[in-house]
C-alpha cells in the first residue's frame, strides 16, 4: 500500500501516516491535538479501513479537528450544535459505516444541547466525542456552559452559573456508553475510543481537553496541571478485540471486571481503589453527582449497557444501505401505480 | 319526532332549475365528525360523474371552533372557490347568525333544528332537521359516535332535496370507511331516515338540483399532500425527516401510509426510514446528512418551519448537498394563521439562507404535478447538488381534488454526477470536489464509503477551494461563488418549463403559479366573453428562463397574480428583467382564502376595460 519504506505497517499494510489528516491549525499544546493523535493511533491499531468510517463535527475549535485525522475518511464539518442531526441522517442512509463525531462544550452543552440529547435518545450508532475545555476559543475566551460554578479566571472573572455535566446529561437521555477521560491520559483515551467504536449505539466520550490559551490556569479543573494531579480513574481499562481473547486467560475476577461489548469484543476493567460497577445506572448517576459535589475529576467508563436497539435497528431498515438502493428498490413498478389509481376512482 | 321543527314552506318561486352549477357550505363545529359527512357528499357527487371540489376552511383547534366545508358542483368543471355559496348547512350554533347573512336571496338553509333561537330569513328556503333525534337511527351506543352520526342527517336531507343518489352515498361511505359495514350501516341508516323525513315533510321551494353526468369517469380524487407523498415514494425517497406542522403534516402521514405499502421488501425490511425529528432544524440537518451520503432525502414543512431550516438551506447551497423541502405554504408572518392558505414564502424561499444563497423553487398547481414533482424534486436535487423547495400550499395540500390518474414516470431516476471507486481509478486528472470540469457549474461528488484512497473529501460550510480545502483567499472565494452562479444558470434550463395557454388576439398577459390557476382559468373564460382575451403563462419553477422574458416582451402588459401582500414573484421577475419591469403589474390577493374568478376579474377591471 502507501506506507513509506521501512515504516511500521499494520495488518492492512498501512502506516500511521495513512491515517493522518492535514496539519493542525490549533494552538500548540491544545488538548484537541492530542485527542486527534490518539484517534490516528487507534485507527492504525485496529486496522481501520478509512472509507468505512465518517467523521463529523459542528463548529468551534474542537470541530475543526476532524481535518487533522483520517484524511482518507469522508468528513462533514456541519453547523454549530447541529452535528447530531447530520450524523443521524448520514448513518441512517448508510448504517454500515462507523462514525466519529467531534464536538465541543459550546457546540454540545449550549447551542447543541437539544440535538445531543435526541441523538442519544435515538441511539444512533456513533462515537460522540466532546472535547471539553469550559471556554469558547475561536471567539477569544468566554465561559461555556461546562465551566465550573465559581471558577475565577484572570481574564474572565468569576463564573456565576452551575456547570452542565455532559456525562449526567448523556445518562439522563438514556445513553448506553458514557465515559469521561482526560486528553493528557493517552492510554485511557485510546482504550475508551476502541471500546466506543465497538458499541452498538451512541457512545459518549466527555474528554477534558485543556485550552492552553484561555483556560489553563493551574487552579482550573480543566487545566493540564490540575488534570495531571487530580485525575481519579475509576479503573484501569484495556480493550480486548475479538481476535485477542486468548490474553484474557490472565483475567482475575477478584481484581478485574470483564465487560462484553455488543460485537463480542470485551473491556477489561482493572480495579483501583474503589469497586466501581459501570453497569449500574443508579450507581453511575450517584457517582457522577458525588464527584461534582466533591470536586473530584473521575475518569473511566462510567456507564455501559448495550441492551437498547440503535436507530437503524429500531427502524428495521434493509441491510443494503439506503444510499445504495437500486432503481428497482427505490421506484415501485408501473403495475403498482396503475392498481392504486384504479382504487382511487 | 315531536321535537322536529318543520318550516312552513316558502311560497314557491317560479325559478328555472339550477342543475349541477352551484355550491354549498357546511358550517359545523371542529371535531364533531362533520368531515366524514362532508367528504361523503363530495365523493357521492364525484361517483355520480359530476365535477366537484371541496375546500375545508378550518380553525387551528382540535375541537369546538367553527369550521366550514365548501363544496362546489360545476358541470363545466370549475374548481376554484366561488365567491358565494347558494346553500348553507347550518349546524353550528356559534356561527349561524353570521353564516345565514352570507346567503344570497333565493338561497337555501338546511339547519339543525336543535339550535335554539335559530335566526330566519324570509327570502331564502329553510329546511330544519334535528341532528340529535336522527342520530338515534344509527343505533350507536357510544355517545361520541352518536354525536358524530348527527351530521349524517344533513347528508340525508341534502340528498333528497338535491337528488343525490343514495347508492352513491353508500358507495362514498364504503370508500370512507374502507368497506367496514360496522361503520357504514349506522351512518347509512341516519342518511336514509333523514332522506325519508325530508321526502315526507319538505316541499322543495328552491331550484337547486344535481343530475348524473359522465364527467368524472376515469378520474381519481385525492388531496395534494397525498399526491405529493405518493410522488415522493415513486420518486425514490429513501429518507424522510420531519417535524409535525400544519398544513404539511398530512404529506408525511401519507408517506407513512404509502411507504409500507409500496416500499417494503418481501421479508418486511424497509427500503426507507422516516424519522420524526425534535424540530425542523434537526429535520433538515438529517436530510442533509442523508443527502450527503447518497440517499434521496426530504422533509416537509410549513410556516415557521421554513424559517428554522434557513441555516441548513444555506449549507445545502454552499456545500452542495442534495436536499428536498416540500413547503406546504400557510400564511404568516410568525405563527400567522396556520390553517389559511397563501403563497407568502416565495421571496424567502428563493433566497433562504444568509449571504448570497439562492434556491431552486418548484410550483405544483394540481395533483398531477404534486405527483410528478415528487420525482422531479429529487432528480433536480441530485443533478444540481443543491436544495430544491417544492412550494405547494394548504389549499392544494389539504383539500380533495379531482385528477386524471397519474402517469408512471417516463425517465429513469437522475442521480447526478457521482464518481465511483472505479471512476476514480480511471481518471487521468486528480478529482476535485468543487472543480467545474464540464463548464456547467456542477462539480462531481463521491459518496462516503467509496473504497478509493482519493475518494474522501471534507464537506464544509466554510470557504473552500476546488479540492474542498479550507481557504480564505479572496480569489478562491470569488471563483467559487461565481461558479455557483453559473450552476444556478444551468438550473434555469433544467427546471420544469412554464405552461402557456393562449387566446386569439390577446394583448394582455397573465403570469401566475400554483393553485391560482383554477380561478384564473375560470376568469379567462368569462373575460374572453366580455371582450378581454388573455394569454396565461403559468410558472412551474424559479429560476426563470428566457421564455418568461419572451412572454413579457410579447405583451403590452403582464399581470402577475399571486397570494401574498407585496407581489413576491412579481418582485423577483422585475429583478430578472429590469428592462421590462414596468410592463409587469402586481395583482396580489392577501386574505388567506383561495382565489376566486370574481376577484381576478375585478382586479383586472382596475387596469383594463372590458364589457
Amino acid at each position: 500500500m502507501s506506507a513509506a519504506r521501512n515504516e511500521k505497517v499494520n495488518a492492512l499494510g498501512l502506516g500511521k501516516k495513512d491515517y493522518e489528516g492535514a496539519p493542525t491549525t490549533l494552538c500548540a499544546g491544545c488538548g484537541h491535538n492530542s485527542i486527534a493523535n490518539q484517534i490516528v493511533q487507534v485507527a492504525y491499531d485496529i486496522n481501520l479501513k478509512a472509507h468505512e468510517l465518517i467523521k463529523l463535527s459542528g463548529i468551534g475549535c474542537s470541530s475543526k479537528s476532524p481535518t487533522y485525522f483520517l484524511g482518507r475518511s469522508h468528513g462533514f464539518n456541519s453547523l454549530h450544535g447541529r452535528m447530531p442531526s447530520v450524523a443521524t441522517g448520514a448513518l441512517m442512509a448508510n448504517h454500515h459505516l462507523q462514525a466519529i463525531g467531534v464536538s465541543g462544550d459550546g457546540d454540545t452543552g449550549s447551542i447543541g444541547m437539544g440535538q445531543f440529547k435526541h441523538i442519544v435518545r435515538r441511539n444512533v450508532r456513533m462515537v460522540y466525542i466532546i472535547e471539553n475545555n469550559g471556554v469558547y476559543g475561536l471567539t477569544k475566551g468566554q465561559y461555556s456552559a461546562t465551566a465550573e460554578e465559581g471558577l475565577t479566571l484572570k481574564k474572565l472573572g468569576k463564573n456565576p452559573f452551575p456547570e452542565i455535566n455532559i456525562c449526567l446529561e448523556a445518562l439522563a437521555a438514556g445513553c448506553g456508553f458514557v465515559a469521561r477521560s482526560f486528553a493528557g491520559d493517552f492510554k485511557q483515551v485510546r482504550e475508551l475510543l476502541k471500546a466506543a467504536l465497538s458499541h452498538r449505539g451512541t457512545a459518549v466520550l466527555d474528554i477534558i481537553s485543556p485550552c492552553v490559551t484561555f483556560n489553563d490556569e493551574d487552579h482550573s479543573p480543566k487545566s493540564y496541571k490540575y488534570g495531571k494531579e487530580h485525575e481519579l480513574p475509576l479503573h484501569g481499562i484495556d480493550f480486548v478485540p475479538l481476535q485477542e481473547e486468548i490474553i484474557i486467560d490472565s483475567y482475575d475476577p477478584g481484581t478485574s471486571k470483564l465487560v462484553e461489548l455488543h460485537d463480542g469484543s470485551k473491556i477489561l476493567l482493572r480495579k483501583l481503589e474503589e469497586d466501581y460497577d459501570p453497569t449500574n445506572r443508579a450507581e453511575a448517576l450517584e457517582r457522577l453527582m458525588r464527584a461534582e459535589e466533591e470536586g473530584e475529576f473521575i475518569t473511566g467508563l462510567i456507564y455501559y449497557d448495550a441492551s437498547r436497539n440503535n436507530l437503524a435497528e429500531t427502524s428495521q431498515i434493509i441491510d443494503t444501505p439506503l444510499a445504495h438502493l437500486s432503481e428497482a428498490q427505490l421506484r415501485p413498478s408501473s403495475d403498482k401505480l396503475q392498481t392504486y389509481m384504479q382504487q382511487l376512482m | 319526532m315531536g321535537t322536529l321543527v318543520t318550516e312552513k314552506p316558502q311560497s314557491p318561486a317560479e325559478r328555472p332549475p339550477v342543475v349541477n352549477d352551484f355550491s354549498f357550505v357546511a358550517a359545523t363545529a371542529n371535531g364533531t365528525g362533520s368531515q366524514t359527512a362532508n367528504i361523503t357528499l363530495l365523493r357521492a357527487l364525484f361517483k355520480m360523474g359530476i365535477p366537484v371540489h371541496g375546500k375545508n376552511i378550518f380553525p387551528s383547534n382540535i375541537q369546538g371552533l367553527p369550521t366550514w366545508y365548501h363544496i362546489r358542483v360545476s358541470k363545466d368543471g370549475y374548481v376554484a372557490r366561488p365567491s358565494q355559496a347558494e346553500i348553507l348547512i347550518a349546524f353550528n350554533v356559534a356561527s349561524v347568525h353570521e353564516d345565514i347573512k352570507e346567503l344570497p336571496a333565493g338561497g337555501v338553509c338546511i339547519y339543525n333544528s336543535d339550535i335554539k333561537g335559530m335566526p330566519t330569513r324570509d327570502d331564502i328556503s329553510m329546511y330544519g332537521i334535528s341532528g340529535r333525534e336522527f342520530a338515534k337511527y344509527s343505533e350507536l351506543k357510544d355517545p361520541k359516535l352518536l354525536s358524530y352520526a348527527a351530521n349524517m342527517s344533513y347528508v340525508g336531507v341534502l340528498a333528497q332535496l338535491l337528488d343525490i343518489q343514495l347508492e352513491a352515498i353508500e358507495e362514498a361511505l364504503n370508500h370512507q370507511f374502507k368497506g367496514k359495514a360496522k361503520a357504514v350501516i349506522p351512518n347509512m341508516n341516519v342518511v336514509k331516515a333523514a332522506y325519508n323525513y325530508s321526502l315526507a315533510n319538505f316541499q322543495k321551494t328552491d331550484p337547486y338540483q344535481v343530475e348524473p353526468m359522465d364527467k368524472t369517469n376515469g378520474l381519481i380524487m385525492l388531496t395534494g399532500n397525498e399526491a405529493a407523498g405518493l410522488g415522493a415514494v415513486f420518486g425514490g425517497a429513501s429518507f424522510v425527516a420531519w417535524y409535525p406542522i400544519t398544513p404539511s403534516t398530512s404529506l408525511v402521514d401519507a408517506m407513512n401510509d404509502y411507504l409500507p405499502k409500496f416500499r417494503s421488501e418481501a421479508d418486511g425490511k424497509k427500503t426507507y426510514a422516516v424519522v420524526q425529528a425534535e424540530d425542523e432544524l434537526a429535520a433538515i440537518g438529517m436530510v442533509l446528512g442523508a443527502g450527503w451520503m447518497g440517499a434521496r432525502a426530504m422533509t416537509a414543512t410549513s410556516g415557521l418551519g421554513i424559517s428554522l431550516m434557513s441555516e441548513f438551506a444555506g449549507m445545502s447551497y454552499f456545500a452542495e448537498i442534495p436536499a428536498v423541502i416540500w413547503n406546504i405554504q400557510r400564511i404568516g408572518p410568525s405563527t400567522g394563521l396556520p390553517t389559511r392558505t397563501g403563497q407568502c414564502d416565495i421571496t424567502f424561499a428563493y433566497y433562504l439562507g444568509h449571504g448570497d444563497t439562492k434556491n431552486v423553487l418548484l410550483f405544483p398547481s394540481d395533483l398531477k404535478e404534486c405527483f410528478e414533482f415528487g420525482s422531479t424534486a429529487f432528480d433536480l436535487a441530485e443533478s444540481l447538488q443543491t436544495l430544491i423547495l417544492v412550494m405547494s400550499d394548504l389549499d392544494l395540500g389539504m383539500n380533495n381534488w379531482m385528477s386524471e390518474p397519474f402517469d408512471y414516470p417516463k425517465e429513469p431516476l437522475k442521480r447526478g454526477k457521482v464518481l465511483t471507486a472505479e471512476d476514480l481509478s480511471h481518471r487521468a486528472n486528480p478529482w476535485g470536489r468543487y472543480l467545474d470540469e464540464d463548464g456547467d457549474g456542477i462539480p462531481y461528488r463521491t459518496l462516503p464509503g467509496t473504497d478509493h484512497p482519493s475518494a474522501a473529501y471534507f464537506a464544509r460550510g466554510t470557504g473552500h477551494d476546488e479540492y474542498a480545502k479550507y481557504s480564505e483567499k479572496a480569489d478562491v472565494w470569488e471563483r467559487n461563488m461565481l461558479r455557483l452562479k453559473r450552476k444556478f444558470d444551468t438550473a434555469r434550463k433544467l427546471v420544469p418549463k412554464p405552461v402557456v395557454t393562449q387566446q386569439a388576439g390577446a394583448k394582455v398577459g397573465i403570469i401566475a403559479y400554483g393553485t391560482t390557476k383554477f380561478a384564473i382559468d375560470e376568469a379567462r373564460d368569462k373575460l374572453i366573453k366580455r371582450g378581454l382575451p388573455t394569454n396565461f403563462m403559468r410558472l412551474r419553477a424559479l429560476p426563470m428562463d428566457d421564455e418568461v422574458k419572451a412572454f413579457v416582451a410579447a405583451h403590452d402588459k403582464s399581470y402577475v397574480i399571486e397570494l401574498n401582500r407585496d407581489g413576491q414573484a412579481h418582485g423577483i421577475l422585475q429583478q430578472e428583467m429590469p428592462e421590462m419591469a414596468t410592463k409587469l403589474i402586481s395583482l396580489a390577493h392577501l386574505d388567506g382564502m383561495p382565489l376566486t374568478a370574481d376577484w381576478v376579474i375585478e382586479a383586472l377591471a382596475q387596469h383594463e376595460s372590458f364589457e
